[in-house]
């Protein structure tokens, strides 16, 4: 059996198939605006790329491998709690949120929206610029959008993965490590607390920090609506309202800090079932 | 003489069963190959010649995938000699680095890779993202994207607990505490307890099985990351590969 009837059976020139190999044919492809030229056969132009690249890779694997090794400590024992507990490296980012926010948000709520706005980017990007390349200046909004969350994912795991010793303080990496650091003596307060001592009722205090938290999402929601109208116009109700929405909480880790090193705020808004 | 037993070779019928075509050197077999082989069918039959550059996609999405392959592999022979009970799982493991056969660096080179595997879905995703990839028509693949990498996160920290170690029973104490936080269903969250949330009925304890991290939760830890997650991201993936070739690829013209 040659070769050729084996294939020839198989892969049958035959126009009524649908799915068939039907001809090579010399000649223009039906691209469009593209010469046959540009295009080129996977194997083994494509498969060559693929092999080296796994190939370097797993060198570089081999090559940590020969010096550093997978870690184990002792095992496990509920008797002695290791200080500082540490997450594993890539969700060191969400573990030093911890810091900031109580766990329901920084440990559940923040995390799934980061997943379901991440899935939203698609649908809320109108803008069709920029496809293909690697591109800046032609969606600056987008562009600047995501680096903000990227920069900030990052800037937490680092602190967290290198500067985080005992009781979860600031080391820095000259610090001793055994050391444990003196508490900062700086009280933590509530927003309405804070207010109450500026001579407010306490209803009038929580009222306020109910106004105020409404007015930090307000002002995501208005301003650009001012500021940019073509854009705003251009994207429609309920984008507008998802963009900003989710632009206020991918603001809020960076608020907080903010209002925590710089007012020794602890929370900015205390309802009865939650605080933030 | 080796030409020709090389043509006998490849005319008996075991050697064409096997491969429909002749070695890959001219057009009509390099296209054969990719249409008959299951596995080579994951790419097109020919791509337009910028897409090759490595500048663009610098091989991450692929990388990822080649980062799972060697993971089920290393991860396959650990599990020959892995047993998920709180009382062998370490002296498993310790032996696996030091009296089994190649031990040490399989159970290195699981460890590195899971570890890279998390670094380059993310980096493959900074790409897509800045190459404008995950615009229609991508975007539902953008998401399966997403999806992916969240379960790239849980497989990697699923793994986490399975050495039995301080690290692994501690790291995923502090994980898991987040849980009891979670709105309505963890018993410490918001609305838990007016929900009828307790220790021993939230979420937590179906993830631990327990109320602490104990033989339930690494048995579960150990399910969800042997079959269950690799399954759902190979599912996954298999969508993810094929939306690429239906949506087109984004490369530069
Ligand atoms: C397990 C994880 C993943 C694997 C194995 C994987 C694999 C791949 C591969 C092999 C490609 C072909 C081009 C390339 O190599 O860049 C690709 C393209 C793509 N990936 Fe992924 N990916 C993963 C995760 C993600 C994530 C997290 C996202 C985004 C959130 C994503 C979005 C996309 C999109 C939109 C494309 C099409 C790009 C284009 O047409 O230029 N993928 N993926």
């Amino acid at each position: 059996m040659s070769e050729r009837n084996t294939t020839e059976n198989i892969y049958p020139r035959n126009p009524k198939k649908s799915y068939a190999l039907m001809e090579l044919v010399k000649g223009q492809g039906f691209q469009t605006k593209k010469q046959p030229e540009d295009t080129v056969f996977v194997w083994p132009h494509l498969l060559y790329i693929e092999l080296i690249a796994a190939l370097v890779f797993l060198a570089g694997l081999l090559w940590v491998c020969t010096f550093k090794h997978a870690p184990l400590e002792d095992m496990a024992s509920a008797d002695t709690t290791p200080n500082p507990m540490k997450a594993p490296w890539y969700f060191l980012g969400l573990q030093e949120l911890l810091v900031f926010f109580d766990p329901w948000l920084a440990g559940m709520v923040l995390p799934s929206l980061i997943v379901v706005g991440m899935i939203a980017i698609p649908y809320l990007d109108i803008n069709p610029k920029g496809v293909g390349y690697w591109a800046w200046k032609e969606r600056p909004f987008a562009i600047w959008t995501f680096q903000f969350g990227w920069v900030q994912w990052w800037v937490f795991i680092i602190i967290g993965v290198f500067f985080r010793g005992l009781d979860w303080a600031w080391y820095w990496p000259w610090d001793d490590w055994h050391q444990h650091k003196p508490s900062s003596g700086a009280t933590l307060n509530d927003m309405n607390v804070i207010l109450e001592g500026w001579g407010m009722s306490v209803s009038a205090a929580n009222m306020s920090t109910y106004i105020m938290t409404i007015g930090y999402f307000a002002v995501f929601m208005v301003l650009p609506a001012i500021l940019w109208r073509k854009f705003s116009r251009n994207l429609g109700f309920a984008r507008y309202v998802t963009v900003w929405g989710l632009m206020a909480l991918l603001w809020i880790s960076p608020v907080k800090v903010f209002l925590r090193l710089g007012f020794n705020i602890k929370y900015f808004l205390v309802t009865p079932w939650f605080k933030v | 003489m080796i030409d020709r037993l090389a043509k006998f070779v490849r005319d008996t019928q075991i050697w064409q069963s096997v491969f429909r075509h002749g070695y890959p050197d001219n057009d009509r077999n390099q296209s054969l190959i990719m249409f008959s082989s299951v596995l080579l069918h994951l790419h097109p039959v020919k791509i337009r010649r910028s897409a090759l550059r490595f500048r663009y996609t610098m091989c991450l999405g692929g990388l990822s995938a080649f980062m799972f392959l060697l993971l089920t592999f290393t991860g396959i022979f650990l599990m020959f000699y892995y047993v998920p009970d709180t009382r062998q799982a370490f002296q498993n493991i310790k032996d696996i680095t030091s009296n089994v056969f190649m031990g040490g660096l399989m159970r290195d080179l699981h460890k590195w890779s899971a570890e890279a595997m998390v670094f380059l879905v993310w980096m493959h995703m900074f790409r897509v993202f800045m190459t404008g990839s995950y615009k229609a028509p991508r975007e539902f693949n953008w998401g399966i994207g997403v999806i992916l990498l969240t379960l790239t996160l849980l497989l990697s920290w699923t793994g986490y607990l399975l050495p039995w170690d301080q690290l692994a029973l501690w790291a995923i104490t502090v994980g898991t505490k987040m849980a009891e936080a979670t709105p309505f269903f963890g018993y410490a969250g918001p609305w838990g307890q007016q929900l009828g949330m307790r220790v021993d009925n939230d979420i937590r304890f179906l993830l631990i099985g327990g109320t602490v991290v104990g033989q339930s939760a690494l048995l579960r830890f150990y399910v969800l990351h042997c079959v269950a997650l690799p399954v759902l991201i190979t599912l996954g993936m298999v969508v993810h590969f094929w939306r690429i070739r239906k949506d087109g690829f984004s490369g530069p013209l």
